[in-house]
């Protein structure tokens, strides 16, 4: 016989749950009714989303507008080599309903942005955030303390990680721990800094097993405590955290009552987009204009503010380009000749923004950032040209 | 009589830095922002750090006013956003 809400099949799938007494018929129902969304489908949302798949989270949505590239398959199983040039949404939707065709998978297939945050996540009992940059980081955050839905955190570099639970309430939220955004450039992202494939998969577990608990309403979470992860040391330490009475956004008088322009927030630009930076005395260059200056009778200074690793898979050495890496560049400044018009690149542009930067407060110039970096001169100047 | 302190830095921080930890001498009734401002005045590669870094004082969430005693250990906490 059925059981009114588990069919006999669901009732054998999740037997070893239905046998914890925190779980029971009822918990497993309460997982069914549950609507969580994974905000990244990479390395965080792959085992967060196999897990609650697994575990039989009723409806899972995930936000994702990327495609999966050969470079992912290191640390995001969710998706396979034969997936490799398909979007992760499709991806994704194939692998978990291959894990459990009880649960019901929602795609969004856009980048999450101030206009349609709180449409996307109105309808969600959690949030979980496994999304890969600072802005949307902090929208997250603001939106979930603006809907009152907890926002289950987690984060990775190298051999480190992060995990909480914010915006619960009376918890202190991702705001009230990092009141400012970081600096452009001080915070390498996975592409140009690395991560150990196992870390997110240790991280991204946390996240659902945080996520799980938040449903079942049992254990204690980790809302108002951090944990750090230390992979190399294989240490985990523990910081209590404090709702900061002054939270923009989460205090009892917010000076923040909607969404704001995160990428303004955190003074980032998306490569190929012109800098939000206007009154910024650099320009933006493409990889046509830079590579006629480089074929001019003179051509300009370039340098190359990737990571030494990068820069021997592949580079504009050729065409005259010294490396000099970004965390380098303050104190090699005097390597730079000041009477030279100077071009930066990096992989996307983002890093040869914060170097121009520099170089222009240092008194150089004129200065101009390939615009898309190596990955847009690969792209209309040398396809071939491998780029990791 | 100068207060020792025991600071610690994790990921970008630390690589940054090029350390993980470091005793810093403070003047008695020093907060977190005076370690702070003592060193980014360091100078290169210590300005790299935030003038309002998150801080945790004996793994405790700190604000910038918190007074610092002798062998406190104060953690910069480092923004991380890899997924
Ligand atoms: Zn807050």
């Amino acid at each position: 016989m059925d059981h009114p809400e588990l069919s006999r099949s669901e009732l054998h799938r999740y037997a070893r749950h239905i046998a914890l007494p925190e779980v029971g018929l009822e918990g497993q129902l309460r997982l069914k009714a549950g609507r969580v969304l994974c905000v990244g489908a990479g390395g965080l949302g792959s085992p967060l989303a196999l897990y609650l798949a697994a575990a039989g989270v009723g409806t899972i949505g995930i936000v994702d507008f990327d495609d999966v590239d050969a470079s992912n398959l290191q640390r995001q199983i969710l998706h396979g080599t034969g997936d490799v040039g398909r979007h992760k949404l499709d991806s994704a939707a194939d692998r978990l309903e291959d894990v459990n065709p009880h649960v019901e998978v929602v795609g969004h297939p856009q980048r999450l942005t101030s206009e349609n945050a709180l449409e996307i996540l109105k309808g969600y009992d959690v949030v979980v955030d496994g999304t890969d940059n600072f802005p949307t980081r902090y929208l997250v955050n603001d939106a979930c303390v603006l809907l009152g839905t907890p926002n289950v955190y987690g984060s990775v570099f190298r051999w480190e990680g992060q995990v909480s639970v914010f915006a619960t309430k009376g918890g202190p939220c991702y705001r009230c721990l990092f009141r400012e955004p970081p600096p452009p450039g001080l915070v390498p992202n996975c592409a140009e800094g690395g991560v150990l494939g196992v870390l997110p998969g240790i991280i991204g577990s946390m996240q659902a097993m945080e996520t799980i608990k938040l449903l079942l309403g049992k254990g204690v979470g980790l809302a108002g405590r951090l944990l750090i992860f230390d992979a190399l040391e294989m240490t985990w330490r523990e910081i209590a955290l404090r709702r900061n009475p002054e939270c923009p956004v989460c205090s009892d008088s917010p000076t923040q009552t909607g969404l704001i322009d995160y990428e303004l927030f955190c003074g980032v630009t998306r490569p190929g987009e012109g800098s939000l930076h206007s009154a910024e005395d650099f320009e933006e260059l493409d990889a046509a204009s830079v590579a006629a200056l480089l074929a001019s009778d003179t051509p300009p200074y370039l340098i190359d503010v990737r990571e030494p690793w990068e820069w021997a898979v592949s580079s504009l050495a050729e065409r005259g380009a010294r490396l000099i890496p970004l965390a380098e560049l303050g104190d090699r400044l005097g390597e730079v000749p000041k009477e030279t018009p100077v071009v930066v690149y990096c992989r996307s542009g983002q890093r040869g923004q914060s170097a121009a930067r520099q170089l222009v407060a240092g008194g150089y110039g004129p200065v101009s950032n390939l615009s898309g970096g190596l990955l847009s001169w690969a792209e209309s100047v040398e396809p071939g040209l491998p780029v990791v | 009589m100068s207060v020792p302190v025991h600071t610690l830095f994790f990921a970008a921080y630390r690589d940054r830095l090029g350390l993980s930890e470091l005793t810093v001498e403070l003047a008695q009734g020093a907060t977190v922002a005076d370690l702070v401002a003592e060193l980014r005045g360091r100078g290169s590669p210590f300005d790299i750090l935030p003038e309002q870094p998150a801080v945790a004082v004996n793994r405790t969430y700190a604000m910038l006013d918190e007074p610092l005693g002798a062998g406190d250990e104060v953690a910069f906490i480092p923004p991380v956003a890899g997924g």
